[in-house]
């Protein structure tokens, strides 16, 4: 049977592939110009963002220590991480519960400020906007908390501790692994307020104000019930938006933790996955095994942000 | 107290506006503290930064530490001037490419029915759920093999796909009228024509928003990653390497910081309005 059929289905194959080809050479033609418009970007976004997503799952099966060709292992890597390296399921813990708790404050501390922000006269709503985005957009300002933090005489806060009475002797606040996390979630919320921030202000100032007249004339008595049953809904759109920025921004503000807590932080207690992978990527040159962390990181930013906008999207019902 | 700092409306009681003037303040002082130290150090002359008790204000401001700073500066073995050289070369290049180019692909994505458009947008869209870190290895891999390892192009070219960018210029183009455009064709203008002289002035927030994304990003890279000759690297780098020199430098460190952090705000204060405008349309409706 299959003697027969083989001779009629390859020309029926090589047919469609014709046939497709010519239509996809036709499109092209056809939408030249348009083409042109996004390939430049196109390329670029290809070769540093999308290749190097494929490269890093490509390499996660391989030991490569880019001395020597890349050597396929398999899933070695992966069993390695979650079987005998103690300390990635520490990063693991660490990133999870910064995440967890960075992600959605920071998120709620957005819309909280934006919504009490935009109800203030344009020159103060300015200055605010000004004052809680600032912090997101200044560079390296954030190195400051290392100062106020510090465990030595010189550090503010002990300083002012210790001279109100209220210590005997200094906490190490960037060193002990009690504080040490604490510490990083605080100041990744403080820098936190940005896109997600100046999203919501925006969105807020979008929102028809005859809705809130309609509103207050159905019987919407405070400022509460407005922002439950008129701002939210009206405010959609921005908020999938700003659980995406938040979302990714709660996994990426590991490197901040670095500068602050150094690196590897004491007994591990603020080792987060991104420290882990920088730790194998720029130091051990083990690139196989960075790969997979990353893999892995990207699996949970990527998982995360689906089930938050499943969430989102069903809001309203 | 009629000095009302909001427009008036029944839905707002005056114990609520109380409640929210309190949690404003409160979280204003937090935001604001430790840039105000920052400012605070930069200006204490050497007694007050290591007196105890730790004072919060400056008592006796003094522009020592900046010019310690400059004295440090001129010691250097690269010039400084190299260095903000680099900074302002790699700001230009990331900044205009990134506008540039998003702009470009912006237009046809929100203007053009062509195949493979809606798979193009999501996957920019995707991509705005992952971290740089992700790619961070791969990339350096990509940029040993093309030989841009120590070339600005390392840290350039990446910057000028970031989707972010083209998500919001796509977002904001949709906006512009379709006669608008059909106008300009009837009358023979060439897309190029009509991207250039129709689209882009009328997308003025957008472009300036991307602009101040993509600058606040160049203007604090350090680009450890990729330089390493010394006379290419920028100047968050060799500001970074004054600042690490430790409590001896707290004074200068902290004139560091104020000039690095003072030029991304002034820069958004001047296009404050121009930035909520184009942020106005950057939600995700579905």
């Amino acid at each position: 049977m299959s003697a027969v059929t083989a001779p009629t289905k390859a020309p029926r194959l090589t047919r469609w592939i014709k046939r497709r080809l010519s239509s996809i050479v036709h499109d092209v033609k056809s939408n030249k110009i348009s083409y042109l418009f996004i390939a430049p970007f196109g390329i670029f976004f290809f070769g540093f963002t999308l290749l190097p997503v494929l490269l890093a799952m490509g390499l996660s099966f391989t030991h490569y220590n880019m001395l020597e060709a890349p050597q396929w292992i398999g899933l070695q890597n992966y069993l390695r991480l979650f079987f005998a390296d103690d300390v990635f399921l520490i990063a693991i813990k660490n990133t999870f519960v910064f995440a967890v708790i960075t992600g959605p404050v920071s998120y709620f501390l957005c819309l909280v400020f934006a919504w009490m922000i935009n109800d203030l006269q344009p020159r103060l709503r300015a200055f605010l906007t000004l004052l809680f985005y600032a912090p997101s957009i200044s560079g390296n300002v954030y190195m400051i908390w290392t100062y106020l933090f510090s465990g030595d005489s010189y550090g503010v806060i002990n300083g002012f501790l210790s001279y109100w009475g209220l210590i005997d002797k200094p906490i190490q606040f960037l060193t002990d692994p009690d504080w040490m996390m604490p510490i990083a979630i605080l100041v990744t919320l403080w820098m936190s307020l940005g896109t997600s921030f100046l999203v919501f202000i925006a969105g807020l100032q979008g929102i028809d104000p005859t809705l809130y007249e309609a509103g207050a004339v159905d019987g919407v008595r405070n400022r509460f019930q407005e922002f439950m049953y008129l701002t939210l809904p009206a405010l959609k759109p921005q908020l999938m938006f700003g659980a995406i920025m938040s979302i990714t921004g709660s996994f990426a503000a590991a490197s901040q933790i670095i500068p602050l807590v150094g690196f590897p932080s004491t007994d591990y207690a603020a080792h987060t996955v991104v420290a882990h992978l920088l730790d194998y990527g720029n130091i051990r040159f083990e690139m196989g095994y960075a790969s997979a962390i990353a893999v892995i990181l990207f699996l949970a930013m990527v998982i995360t942000q689906q089930i938050v906008q499943g969430l989102l999207r069903n809001l309203d019902s | 107290m009629k000095l009302s700092i909001r427009e008036k409306k029944v839905t707002r009681s005056a114990g609520g506006d109380t409640i929210v003037f309190i949690l404003l303040v409160i979280g204003g002082t937090f935001m604001a503290l430790p840039m105000v130290y920052t400012i605070s150090q930069a200006f204490k002359p050497m007694n007050e930064l290591f007196i105890w008790p730790p004072r919060f204000f400056v008592r006796n401001p003094t522009m020592a530490n900046f010019y310690d700073l400059f004295l440090l500066m001129e010691d250097s073995w690269v010039p400084i001037t190299r260095y903000l050289f680099n900074t302002l070369v790699i700001t230009a290049f990331g900044t205009c490419g990134h506008v540039l180019m998003a702009s470009l692909a912006a237009y046809a994505l929100a203007k053009h029915k062509f195949p493979g458009r809606g798979v193009y947008f999501n996957i920019i869209v995707f991509s705005l759920m992952f971290a740089w870190h992700v790619t961070a290895i791969p990339n350096y891999l990509i940029m040993s093999h093309i030989g841009w390892v120590d070339t600005y192009l390392a840290i350039v070219a990446p910057a000028w796909a970031m989707p972010l960018g083209l998500y919001l210029m796509k977002q904001f183009m949709e906006q512009i009228p379709n006669p608008l455009l059909e106008a300009a064709r009837i009358d023979g203008a060439g897309e190029f024509k009509i991207f250039w002289s129709i689209v882009m002035p009328n997308v003025k927030p957008a472009w300036l928003t991307l602009i101040i994304l993509s600058f606040q990003s160049m203007w604090g890279e350090t680009g450890a990653r990729f330089i390493y000759t010394e006379e290419l690297k920028p100047l968050p780098y060799a500001l970074n390497q004054i600042v690490s020199g430790g409590i001896a430098r707290a004074g200068t460190g902290a004139a560091v910081t104020v000039l690095m952090m003072l030029i991304p705000i002034i820069i958004f204060i001047i296009n404050q309005s121009k930035v909520v405008q184009t942020m106005g349309s950057a939600g995700i409706d579905k």
